[in-house]
């Protein structure tokens, strides 16, 4: 069914989204990692789960994977609001900036953003899909 | 790398986000026209992105090689990426993912400047 996927319509413009920070993010922890590893061990080490993270959502929205989606979706949430208040508390533990620093202030608050936003597209193509829910495919209430 | 051609660059790529903006509004998948607009994009990036190599194999500045170059390709390949993933898109969000990708090229233009100016003669 193309027409639900998470892949298609506004999720388009999602995964598109998700392949930016996918980029963003493991571009940047590769650049870290091979160049100042021993600096800030913790802010790379992040830097580096981020990128994952965001490589493995945009995958999983892109192939509609909607399990998978919701675990790197909701991880991510976990993440940007985890590293974000913890950086703003205390700015010694995050020497070095990630992406989740700050609430993602760095790059617009889009990482705090789109979490939220993935999280509303995921579960709301699954209310349509799931094969338990009382109401069935075409009779909609 | 001048400021004036990043500047070029960050308002050409606005100006396409914008024309795809336009086709979001107005609920057109991603057209002919639009993809002109990317494609002549397409071609600037190319020329700046071989002038920002020239540019890197002829200054005294401790420029960050690897940085500049990989910002400088990223830059050239997403109008190709937006077009091959919007255009299978047969709805407006078609052009939605043209507005995202011209809007990261004009993030991506700016950093490039940022990295040419940080770096100390």
């Amino acid at each position: 069914m193309p027409e639900s996927s998470t892949a298609s319509g506004f999720g388009r413009v999602l995964v598109a989204v998700y392949a930016v920070f996918a980029l963003a993010a493991s571009a940047r922890s590769i650049v870290q990692l091979s160049t100042k590893a021993g600096e800030a061990p913790l802010a790379y080490s992040l830097s580096a789960l981020a990128g994952v993270v965001y490589v493995v959502a945009t995958f999983a929205l892109a192939r509609d994977h909607r399990s998978l989606a919701l675990g790197t979706v909701g991880f991510e949430l976990v993440g940007v609001l985890a590293v974000g208040l913890l950086s703003l508390v205390d700015g010694e533990l995050f020497p070095d900036q990630t992406v989740w620093s700050d609430l993602g202030a760095g790059y617009g608050y889009v990482p705090l953003v789109l979490p939220l936003v993935g999280l509303w597209w995921v579960l709301r193509g699954r209310r349509d899909k799931a094969p338990g829910a009382h109401t069935t495919r075409g009779h909609d209430q | 790398m001048n400021d004036t051609i990043v500047l070029v660059v960050a308002i050409a790529a606005c100006a396409v986000a914008v024309h795809a903006a336009w086709h979001l509004w107005r609920e057109l998948p991603f057209s002919n026209p639009l993809f002109y607009s990317v494609a002549a994009l397409q071609l600037l990036l190319v020329a700046v992105a071989i002038g920002g190599f020239v540019a890197l194999g002829r200054t005294d500045r401790d420029v960050d090689g690897v940085l500049f170059v990989s910002y400088l390709i990223t830059m050239a390949v997403i109008p190709i990426a937006a077009v091959l993933w919007g255009i299978a898109e047969k709805s407006r969000w078609g052009s939605g993912v043209v507005v995202v990708a011209m809007l990261t090229i004009a993030v991506l233009a700016v950093r490039v400047e940022q990295i040419w100016e940080s770096a100390h003669a």
